[in-house]
């Protein structure tokens, strides 16, 4: 380790210290390998293998570590350098724990009745790491599985303790921008109500919502509430960049994908933009009747009721 | 019905072998490999911790490839090395193939490569060494067709 990592990462340097000293002597497996945990360990891997039941039955050898584990008593013969390498990690924010890799060889099978005692020493310490799941250090035991101080197997186990990092909160959905002027649109969109502008006057429909005619510049106006059926004016389809907030669930994979937005034509006349649902995002095209329907999308902001088109199965 | 012939070559590919990821082959694999880590088997704790839900543990991984390859090879077969290394998490609802390819033959000792591939990309791979007695040539006198049948067929499986 070089003077500027010891200066750049301190507790790097803390840890490294700890490399070399044992990480448990003398410890002893809670049970002796037996046929019950053999079975159980069988029974959750689906493994039929006949070599581990029967009189002449051996363990899966892959149980070796399962042999030295502490269960919910916890470790015997863990040592003070282990548990302290491991506390200083959790005094530092590095309190999750995940295993990354099992480097196991088996010198000879082990058989109901074999008592495991096991020593460990801890080979080596990473300098601080960024990963996916966080920041941290990889920490490598080497464990030396005995029965009766015969050598059976090695198990070199690497962890990475690492501080969580954050997950960003789940972007909220864009809110529309809600002024005198088109509050009663949204007010009927909270109600499942798609509501035209009319032009009191001359009776010219409109939309977006606006506080006179383009028609005649009357000011004054009253509602139509459309009857929802529509047809696709023009669209484009959205690949890319995707937008967190579009994305359905917290799934890594789930980014939204690519996705129609279309300027629907209203059988009343007005044309809306939305998204058209129930039809995949390569099957929409210029024509294609749709039927509005309202969808709540619920998210850190709350629920947001949104107009959406779902295309018409057989045209109109 | 004979016991199947593994050719061990350099090259021979294993058929893959698909693994459902239940909630309750995590949970079951942690309890049986004597791991209690919340995260294996409490998905609100493994929420806190930055995982979306639980997820297996690295001893149940070592148990599936391991039975992946003697599943393979028979029941004579013994493990020598298994070394694995996690990437991709597994999770309940996913589904892990596991598949295999010998990289190279020593004598009756085979090394074989394992990836285990899941929705997320590469949940494990690994270096599997194993050893499969050949039959012994030529076949003892008193082993007789009969007993030869009665061998179990490690292909016979649920």
């Amino acid at each position: 380790m070089s003077t500027a990592d010891v200066v750049s990462d301190p507790l790097g340097a803390r840890l490294k210290a700890y490399e070399g000293a044992p990480a448990a002597v003398a410890g002893v497996g809670k049970d002796p390998v037996n046929a019950p945990m053999i079975r159980h360990w069988c029974e959750a891997m689906g493994d039929t293998n006949p070599a581990y039941s029967g009189p002449d039955a051996i363990a899966p050898p892959t149980m070796l570590q399962a042999w030295t584990m502490g269960g919910l008593s916890g470790h015997e013969g863990r040592t003070g350098a282990y548990d302290e390498l491991l506390s200083l990690l959790d005094t530092s924010g590095c309190t999750a724990v995940v295993a990354t890799d099992c480097e196991q060889e088996y010198l000879r099978p082990l058989r109901p009745g074999d008592r495991v005692t096991f020593d460990s020493v801890i080979e080596s310490v990473s300098g601080r790491k960024t990963t996916k799941l966080g920041t941290g250090y990889f920490v490598t035991t080497r464990t030396d599985v005995r029965v009766e101080g015969e050598l059976v197997g090695t198990h070199r186990f690497r962890i990475l303790k690492y501080a969580p990092a954050r997950r960003p909160p789940r972007a909220a959905r864009p809110r529309p921008v809600v002024d005198r002027d088109n509050a009663g649109f949204w007010q009927g969109v909270s109600e499942h109500r798609l509501l035209i502008q009319r032009c009191a006057d001359c009776g010219t429909v409109r939309h977006p919502w606006l506080p006179g005619c383009n028609a005649c510049g009357c000011l004054d106006w009253d509602t139509v509430e459309a009857s929802g059926a529509g047809t696709v004016y023009s669209y484009v389809v959205m690949h890319h960049p995707p937008f967190p907030a579009f994305t359905e669930s917290g799934h890594a994979t789930d980014a939204a994908g690519p996705y129609a937005v279309a300027l629907v034509e209203l059988a009343e006349g007005v044309r809306m933009v939305s998204n058209v649902v129930g039809v995949p995002y390569d099957k929409v095209r210029i024509g294609l009747p749709v039927r509005a329907e309202f969808r709540t999308y619920e998210d850190a902001e709350g629920a947001l009721v949104l107009p959406v088109f779902r295309g018409v199965e057989g045209g109109e | 019905m004979t016991a199947p012939t593994r050719v061990l070559a350099a090259g021979v590919q294993l058929p893959p072998l698909e693994i459902p990821v239940t909630r309750t082959l995590i949970v079951a694999g942690a309890i049986a490999s004597r791991d209690y880590q919340d995260v294996h088997h409490d998905a609100e704790l493994a929420r806190q911790k930055g995982s979306p839900d639980v997820f297996m543990n690295i001893l149940t991984t070592n148990g599936l490839v391991g039975r992946y390859v003697t599943d393979h090879f028979g029941p004579t077969a013994v493990l020598r090395k298994v070394a694995i290394r996690l990437g991709a998490p597994n999770r309940p609802g996913d589904t892990m193939v596991l598949t295999g390819r010998i990289e190279a033959v020593d004598g009756d000792t085979a090394t074989v490569r394992v990836v285990g591939a899941n929705a997320l990309g590469r949940h494990v791979t690994g270096t599997v060494t194993v050893t499969v007695p050949t039959d012994p040539a030529p076949p003892a006198p008193a082993r007789t067709r009969e007993t030869v049948a009665a061998a179990p067929d490690p292909k016979d499986r649920s």
